[in-house]
């Protein structure tokens, strides 16, 4: 599924080179469960902007999917992002003045899917969660758990094969948290492989496979899941 | 995506804003109702104008002696211009689909009844004036149709000339002395009101003839043909000009037809209503600097927002299209008020004060609409771009 070969990635602070990530080697498999952990700084965030197409190396090679996705232009990028991965962020990131139906409906509407099979989908997807009823609702009507399970519905509404998770109990208490992440090991049971950041070494623990960061190298990787 | 859901997504990003929208969206409405009204005053003015200028009908050629052109010889050479004679006129009223011709003298001469007397103007006309200039007689009869050559001593009173000479005293069959002559009043016109200065009320009307012995002259200054209605007025100007060559031997007369004159007129009118329209378009272009402002506002809010729609797969083109329409919805929605309240100001103008012409020309509208939101593009392009540009990671970091 993922494939890194020698990324590196530096920032310009100052008049300093600073190693975000250097040397790193991961490669995950289709329906995987992984968290990245690791310190502040560490680079767990780099890595999974990476990964998630939202930046680019400044050396190594990322396959996805079998295929080389490391110098992509901006539209063919922005069609794997939309296909093959999803996000689900600490913050949610749910846009305030559109109703969960709306929210969850926006890669489909961005891909240009007919309404009539949008709506159905969507709402297939918010009862699949639990979230029929909270369907007209805007975010600020939401709970926490409920604005990251619509968050959840987005992320999963053109069924892609990576979930990507930031930290995503990071801002809920801890029944929702518990809520929210069973929703996303259910996800992996169905086949989608996903990569969480976390600094919880508790919900670290949940997962398979734990890849542990420092000073933007992979210190541990208990490693892939079948090699157990 | 679809151009619906783009739409769909702008709206309910503008109605989100009410207050902000509903202001932006004003400026860009001042503008177009100012381009509108200005623009159906412009309009009104053009039709009152030409109105004004035809309402001596519209069928009409004027000849007038002399010709205004240049060529290689000396003055003296060409200086042959003949008179435009009473016979002119006569053979010209017998060309095939010209309904009349009449004859122009004008000058100014002393008027007395038995009690007043008044300077005033004095026309040398023909018995069809009132058919080709569309004036109504008010009282008695026109002028007989006599040989204008030897045509009787026959006065018709323009109504003001009545009003001054006669008061309310019906004047029908008096005497009046023009110059040395006298006159029998045969009719009074009705008013008709002031052309370029010309005050047709203020005036007597006595035949061609007459008013050329009167004035000393040898030539008419002006004959106008009237020709049937449906006919090409090139070609009975063609005619015109033919028969009298035919006359003169050369061509020392000038012909202008009334279509070639409101043409000019036209032109001229309309530089005057695009000039006001222009006006109108500077306040347009403060609304548009007004959703530039706002749009660089809501790009700035909106930054996690935009880091959002990339990372569910938006690419760098959606978002810039999505940030366009919105200003062009804006723009539009801006446009569409000041059509109502420019096209109805205008409209309530011409209400409360019917003297000002007002007249609401909907190719402007048109042309303002569309303006209006090539505007909303144009000030929409700047934000929208920078917000194409916004790396995903950070616009995903603010919050």
């Amino acid at each position: 599924m993922i494939r890194l070969e020698n990324i590196e990635r530096t920032f310009q602070v100052g008049d300093e080179q600073v190693y975000a990530l250097r040397q790193i080697n991961l490669t995950v498999r289709v329906g995987e469960y992984l968290s990245i952990m690791g310190p502040s700084g560490s680079g767990k965030s780099t890595l999974l902007n990476i990964l998630g197409l939202l930046d680019r190396p400044d050396k190594g090679v990322y396959h996805l999917d079998g295929r080389d996705a490391t110098h992509l232009d901006d539209r063919p990028q922005a069609e794997l992002r939309r296909h093959k991965i999803g996000f689900i962020f600490q913050f949610f990131h749910l846009i305030p003045r559109l109703t969960a139906t709306e929210n969850v409906e926006l890669p489909l509407t961005l891909a240009g899917v007919a309404p009539a099979e949008r709506k159905q989908r969507v709402m297939a997807a918010l009862a699949e969660l639990g979230l029929a009823d909270r369907a007209r609702h805007r975010p600020d009507q939401l709970s926490g758990g409920q604005r990251q399970r619509v968050a959840i519905a987005r992320a999963t509404i053109m069924r892609p094969a990576l979930i990507l998770a930031d930290e995503p109990t990071g801002n809920l208490d801890r029944a929702s948290g518990q809520e929210v992440i069973q929703t996303i090991e259910a996800l992996n049971a169905q086949g989608m492989t996903i990569v969480m950041v976390t600094h919880d070494p508790e919900l670290g623990g949940r997962t398979r496979r734990q890849v542990r960061m420092n000073d933007g190298r992979i210190a541990h990787d208990s490693g892939a899941d079948d090699e157990k | 995506m679809f151009l619906r859901d783009t739409i769909t997504l702008s709206l309910q990003a503008v109605i989100s804003h009410r207050l902000r929208s509903f202001l932006t969206a004003l400026g860009i409405a001042v503008g177009i109702a100012a381009v509108v009204l200005l623009t159906s005053l412009g309009e009104g003015i053009h039709r009152y104008v030409l109105a004004e200028f035809t309402q001596f009908g519209t069928n009409l050629i004027g000849i007038t002696p002399g010709r205004t052109s240049t060529t290689g010889f000396s003055g003296g050479v060409i200086s042959n211009v003949r008179p435009l004679s009473l016979a002119d006129a006569l053979a010209l009223e017998k060309l095939p689909r010209v309904l009349a011709a009449v004859p122009v003298v004008q000058g100014n001469a002393e008027v007395k009844s038995e009690t007043r007397s008044r300077r005033t103007y004095v026309f040398g006309v023909g018995s069809d004036t009132p058919l080709v200039w569309q004036f109504r007689v008010a009282q008695g009869r026109f002028l007989p149709g006599d040989d204008p050559r030897t045509a009787r001593a026959f006065v018709v009173l323009g109504s003001k000339v009545k009003t001054e000479l006669f008061g309310s005293v019906n004047p029908l069959g008096r005497r009046l002395r023009i110059g040395n002559e006298q006159y029998r009043i045969m009719g009074v016109m009705a008013s008709k009101g002031q052309l370029l200065g010309f005050d047709l009320d203020d005036a007597v009307y006595i035949p061609a003839g007459r008013a050329l012995a009167l004035f000393n002259r040898e030539s008419l200054m002006e004959i106008d043909l009237l020709y049937a209605e449906g006919s090409r007025s090139e070609e009975i100007a063609r005619r015109a000009r033919q028969l009298l060559i035919a006359r003169h031997g050369a061509e020392d007369f000038t012909i202008i037809t009334q279509d070639q004159m409101l043409d000019v007129l036209g032109s001229v009118l309309n530089i005057l209503t695009l000039a006001v329209g222009a006006l109108g378009g500077i306040s347009l272009l403060v609304g548009g600097v007004g959703i530039l402002t706002i749009m660089t506002i809501s790009v700035n809010e909106r930054t996690a927002e935009i880091g959002l729609l990339r990372a569910v797969g938006a690419d760098r083109r959606q978002v810039l299209g999505l940030f366009i329409c919105e200003a062009v919805v804006l723009a539009g929605i801006g446009g569409i008020a000041g059509l109502v309240i420019g096209a109805g100001g205008a409209w309530l103008l011409g209400q409360v004060v019917p003297a000002l012409p007002t007249h609401t020309s909907w190719s402007y509208v048109v042309f303002a609409e569309l303006l209006a939101v090539f505007i909303g593009l144009l000030a929409g392009v700047l934000p929208a771009r920078h917000a194409a540009r916004l790396d995903p990671i950070e616009a995903l970091r603010a919050e």
